[in-house]
């Protein structure tokens, strides 16, 4: 068997061994290897943010789509479905406007909205500057709307326990095909505005699936209606099954730890 | 466009190593990317000669190596080169299958002119 570095995974071909902060000596200076992703700071910042969101003990979701898919609506319908039982809040991305900031206060929940003028996606700075704005410790939930765009946010981790990515059926259901960056990351896929299927006509909830099975996620997808309120239940489900998870994942840690000693 | 944002952070990371290097120039940045990474190369090369502008990478070589998108099949144990929206196993046609390669977005090295360097 050929020896496999073990820093980066490269077979060896070269016989080049990769080590972090290695320097080799060149004619006008030096090259170093570095080894590290290329959004090295966000990462950092994203790993900071989740130590935040697991010391409130608090759900972060990431929700992903393209403009106009429904991310604002399902918020709302989820926010009045657990209404009395789960307190909410919401971090909203848009490049302009207070809008979707309101419609989630209108439905009861606490809004912190990040305006990115033109960045075509939230990063984990952002979100830190708006999670210092909630009392964490008072939330069950914190969802952070992303900005609508099927490519961008997908590259940038935020700190989020989990990513759901909505596909409304207005959209096609080529659209895992044609951005498998996106829907690779999602752990739950939502196909929304399912009550329009009859007037869109052409767009099969099963052919949606098989091209997300075909970029190996077996991940849940869940057909929903913010307006009749169809899968609002498992979505309800899904959320409270994630939401206990978080919750005891710290003592499940701890008691990992307690068995190892 | 998000390759900006992702220029600039390469951009902060080679200066910085040039910076600990104490080095006068960084010649030439080596990335890595994989095809499921979601940062297209041509709009790197595009973003970074802007971004490079006026700092310690002016002007430096920009090499970026594009991996394939490997699998291995979970069922059947085979290893696969694929298309970045079809994951499925070459072998038994499976999706269930772990990626091996494909999402790398990672610096590899970089290359500084040394302070006492004759020429540039």
């Amino acid at each position: 068997m050929r020896k496999v570095c073990d820093v980066c995974g490269c077979a060896g071909q070269t016989g080049q061994v990769h080590v972090a902060g290695a320097i080799l000596h060149t004619k006008t200076g030096i090259k170093v290897e570095v080894l590290q992703a290329m959004l090295l700071d966000n990462d950092r910042q994203a790993a900071h943010n989740r130590g935040h969101f697991e010391a409130a003990g608090v759900l972060v979701v990431n929700l992903m789509s393209s403009p106009g898919a429904g991310k604002t609506s399902l918020l709302e319908a989820t926010i009045r479905a657990l209404a009395g039982r789960l307190a909410i809040a919401v971090i909203e991305g848009d490049l302009e406007t207070e809008n979707d900031a309101r419609r989630i206060r209108g439905a009861g929940a606490q809004a912190v909205q990040i305006t990115t003028g033109s960045a075509c996606h939230l990063d984990a700075t952002m979100v830190h500057a708006a999670l210092h704005t909630l009392a964490l410790r008072e939330l069950d939930i914190l969802f952070i709307e992303n900005v609508g765009n099927l490519v961008c946010p997908a590259s940038f981790d935020l700190g989020q326990d989990k990513n759901v990515v909505l596909l409304s059926v207005t959209e096609g259901d080529d659209k895992p095909e044609k951005y498998p960056v996106m829907f690779r990351a999602a752990d739950l896929l939502g196909i929304t505005k399912t009550d329009l299927l009859e007037a869109v006509g052409d767009f099969q909830t099963l052919r949606a699936l098989r091209h997300f099975r075909h970029l190996a996620k077996p991940a849940p997808m869940l057909e929903l209606s913010a307006r009749t309120g169809a899968g609002m239940d498992e979505w309800i489900a899904w959320l409270s099954a994630a939401r206990e998870e978080r919750r005891i994942a710290p003592l499940r840690r701890a008691r990992a730890q307690h068995s190892h000693e | 466009m998000h390759e900006l944002a992702v220029c600039e952070a390469i951009l902060a990371q080679a200066a910085s190593i040039a910076e600990t290097h104490q080095a006068r120039a960084v010649t030439c940045i080596t990335l890595r990317i994989g095809p499921l990474a979601g940062v297209e190369a041509h709009l790197l090369r595009a973003a970074f000669s802007l971004a490079a502008a006026g700092t310690a990478c002016e002007g430096a070589r920009l090499i970026i190596d594009i991996v394939d998108v490997r699998i291995a099949c979970r069922l059947c144990g085979a290893a696969s080169r694929v298309r970045a929206n079809r994951l499925l196993c070459g072998t038994c046609g499976t999706w269930r299958v772990a990626l091996l390669e494909g999402e790398e977005m990672r610096i590899e090295s970089v290359e500084l002119l040394a302070k006492d360097a004759q020429g540039v």
